[in-house]
């Protein structure tokens, strides 16, 4: 929006396109570590394949949610009723308190409970037992009690006309809480590995699905059970002069940024997929910006109070004499997710470029 | 009102019918924990028949509009129509008095309308034009009028909501009901049993309407819900069932649950039994959980406009041709609106950062590059249609 258009003392015409999708899907390669045998999966697919692992080697794990007994309004749970049975894959009540609350009950007996929340904008009438049951359950019966057990998938992000409760990332509201671990995946292969280990690991989870990225991102996948670590970020591209920090669908933005940085500025940009943001993985990105100096964190979103906050202020600290230039977060703006600005909201590439650009020439 | 002089211009052009009121039998009601309840002999004037036709056609045809602008791909996100439900919100509007509140989730189009916003306000905010309901800024699940509180999209987090409105009400010794609307899905979600109690405790004049269309998007109601007699789910909260296909047993039950809040004894829990002939939203083909079959026999059998229209014509209170008439102004009321919503302008850019705090000082905006940046330019969505002379 220029200065001279926000002058316009009329209404501005819609374009007679649709706004096309904001990113390029980068897809990825997995590592032979994680098994020979390939299977072509998009997001769905491999979420999918999780659950009917984790199911099949777990005769205590249970699927619920609202509508997940059909497979679920994005069809992420799709056969699994079938072939689990309708006593393991079941339909709830419209009730998010209640499928927190339950879950964590099912978990704290000891079964695996993977509990779907259709939205994360759904997330907050959970809220409460998320963060003041599941969260503290170990903490405050001293180890005698826990809801390792559980995870919560749920949707976030844009997706292009989602609007205020469709749309919104709310990874940071549950940072905020000791006890919780919360993980992201860019694409179908870590989707697949990042959520076996959430199922399986022995704290709370809360696994976020970019649904943008459930039919557009397609991999090959490992057809095998592996996981891929909590806590461990990945650096996509290595780079000399500056470090992008990102999760989710932001990782392609920012890795098309990165490009596009390379071939215009000839600045080398070294991009990192966080993946897991609560734990997350400190050295990964402090050992990268004692190399470039430089650091841009990008999240979708708002900026006030997001984790992009948390992380800046952590490298400042552990690399102080390394930077070279003011650390640069490049969010969501602090409004509500909007409906028909959703373009203007969204942290671009081009915001993003733009921020590559103010670092290295601070 | 517009609605009201149109149907009273049609009136007065033909006036071949042989009464101006006649009376219909409706359903029997069922009572929970009520002596007695709302009159099944129901009677109806030729002006009410003819606006209630006019409001349930008007609706019917604007939420078509809405389903083929949604196909065209000029509506973004999410789309949920009431094709089905008409009678539900033209009975209890028909009952209510000034100062009466509505709040309701998101199929909230036939609402809006009925609150007062025209056909082209509803669709233009579904296509997110600057002519509607809140200039493009909500989308098809929040809308609003005075005294119409939305629109909401959080499901169940409109039922405490509606009981706190009440309260305003009892408190300023207002005549008034807040009807509070919600689905059999959204009637699982705890906040109403919280929302029941306290309004049971300080004899709030709310009344709970659950619209009972034997779905929560593809759960059928005995799938979702332990007891499916929704006006009983109050327990110590009284409650009525009413065939919410029938315009006037609808608007009886609302006329004797108002009378019944304004002499102090509210809440009331009121189920509707209705149906959707739409999928959940635009996405939901809405035949994967029910058959086709199930879909043309309630069309067939229970429809709220064509048993309506039976019963004015065969009771010759109305003659086919106002009917006709009104079909007519209807047609060229929604293609109005339709014209609007795909032509009209939007909302300038700058209305991404307004209405977000009521007095915070003005918030940095940027500019077409992130070094250009300067203060938000208007606080308030009113005062930049103002600044555009359209306010
Ligand atoms: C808190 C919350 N959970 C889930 C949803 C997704 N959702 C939207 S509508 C709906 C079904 C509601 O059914 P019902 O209350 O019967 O209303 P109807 O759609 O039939 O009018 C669901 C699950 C939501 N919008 N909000
Ligand atoms: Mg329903």
């Amino acid at each position: 929006m220029a200065a001279s258009s926000l002058a316009l003392k009329t209404a501005v015409r819609l374009p007679a396109r649709r706004f096309a999708s904001h990113f390029t899907y980068q897809p990825s390669v997995a590592p032979a570590s994680l098994g020979a045998e390939r299977t072509k999966m998009n997001l769905c697919q491999a979420v999918n394949n999780a659950m009917d692992i984790a199911m099949g080697t777990d005769q205590s794990a249970l699927v619920f949610g609202e509508d997940v007994a059909f497979g679920g309004v994005f069809r992420c749970t799709v056969g699994l009723q079938d072939k689990y049975g309708k006593d393991r894959v079941f339909n709830t009540p419209l009730c998010e308190q209640g499928i927190a609350g339950f879950a964590i009950g099912v978990a704290t007996i000891g079964s695996t409970a993977i509990a779907e929340i259709q939205f994360g904008d759904y997330i907050f009438p959970a809220y409460d037992q998320i963060v003041n049951e599941a969260a503290k359950y170990r903490y405050r019966s001293g180890g005698l009690f826990s809801c390792g057990g559980l995870t919560i998938r749920a949707t976030c992000g844009a997706v292009g006309h989602g609007a205020l409760y469709h749309s919104q990332s709310p990874e940071a509201n549950f940072t905020h809480t000791p006890g919780l671990k919360i993980v992201v995946p860019r694409g179908p292969i870590q989707a697949k590995g990042l959520l076996l280990s959430c199922i399986r690991d022995p704290d709370p989870c809360i696994f976020l699905e970019p649904k943008v990225l459930y039919r557009q991102a397609v991999e090959e996948v490992p057809s095998g059970d592996y996981s891929i670590p909590i806590g461990k970020a990945e650096v996509l591209k290595t780079g000399k002069d500056v470090s992008i920090v990102a999760w989710g669908t932001q990782v392609h933005v920012v890795s098309e940024a990165a490009k596009l940085a390379e071939e215009k500025l000839g600045v080398s940009v070294e991009v990192i997929d966080l993946q897991s943001i609560q734990p997350w993985d400190e050295d990964c990105v402090a050992e990268s910006v004692t190399k470039t100096g430089r650091l841009i964190i990008s999240h979708e979103a708002p900026l006030n109070s997001g984790f992009g906050a948390e992380i800046a202020s952590t490298i400042q600290k552990r690399c102080f004499l390394s930077l070279e230039s003011p650390i640069e977060r490049v969010c969501g703006w602090d409004t509500p997710f909007p409906h028909v600005y959703e373009p203007f909201y969204l942290p671009t590439v081009w915001r993003v470029f733009d921020a590559i650009k103010k670092t290295v020439k601070y | 009102m517009f609605k009201v002089l149109q149907s009273k211009a049609v009136v007065s052009l033909a006036r071949r019918a042989a009464s101006n009121e006649v009376s219909f039998q409706s359903k029997e009601y069922k009572l929970h924990k009520l002596d007695n309840g709302p009159s099944t002999q129901v009677s109806i004037s030729r002006d009410d028949a003819l606006k209630f036709y006019q409001q349930m056609q008007l609706i019917r045809r604007m939420e078509s509009a809405a389903g083929n602008l949604y196909k065209e791909k000029k509506i973004r996100g999410f789309c949920h129509l009431y094709s089905g439900q008409e009678a539900c919100a033209v009975g209890i509007k028909a009952a209510m008095t000034d100062g009466d509140a509505v709040i309701t989730a998101y199929r909230c189009h036939g609402w809006t309308y009925l609150l007062g916003s025209t056909a082209t306000q509803v669709l233009a905010e579904l296509t997110g034009r600057i002519s509607g309901n809140v200039h493009g800024k909500g989308g098809s699940m929040h809308m609003y009028t005075p005294n119409f509180f939305g629109g909401n999209g959080i499901v169940g987090a409109q039922q405490p909501l509606g009981a706190g409105v009440a309260f305003a009400m009892k408190y300023r010794n207002q005549k008034n009901v807040c009807v509070t609307l919600y689905g059999d899905g959204a009637a699982n979600q705890g906040q109403l049993f919280e929302a029941a109690n306290m309004a049971k405790l300080w004899n709030l004049p709310v009344i709970f309407v659950c619209e009972n269309n034997g779905f929560g998007m593809g759960t059928a109601v005995e799938r979702s819900s332990a007891s499916t007699e929704y006006y009983t789910r109050g327990d110590y909260v009284p409650g009525i069932w009413v065939d919410g296909m029938d315009v006037l047993a609808v608007r009886e039950a609302f006329r004797w649950s108002k009378k019944y809040c304004d002499e102090g004894r509210g809440p009331l829990m009121i189920e509707l039994a209705t149906y959707r002939y739409s999928g959940h939203s635009m996405s939901d083909p809405g035949t994967s959980y029910r058959t086709r079959d199930e879909i043309q026999q309630v069309r067939k059998t229970r429809d709220p406009i064509t048993g309506f229209k039976d019963r004015i014509l065969s009771s010759n209170l109305v003659t086919e041709d106002e009917l006709k008439a009104i079909d007519k102004t209807v047609r060229s009321e929604v293609d109005d609106a339709v014209t609007h919503a795909t032509t009209d302008g939007v909302l300038p850019a700058e209305a991404l950062y307004t209405d977000l705090y009521a007095n915070t000082p003005a918030q940095l905006v940027r500019g077409a590059t992130a070094e250009e940046t300067f203060a938000q330019p208007f606080l308030r969505t009113e005062d930049l249609l103002k600044s555009m002379g359209q306010a």
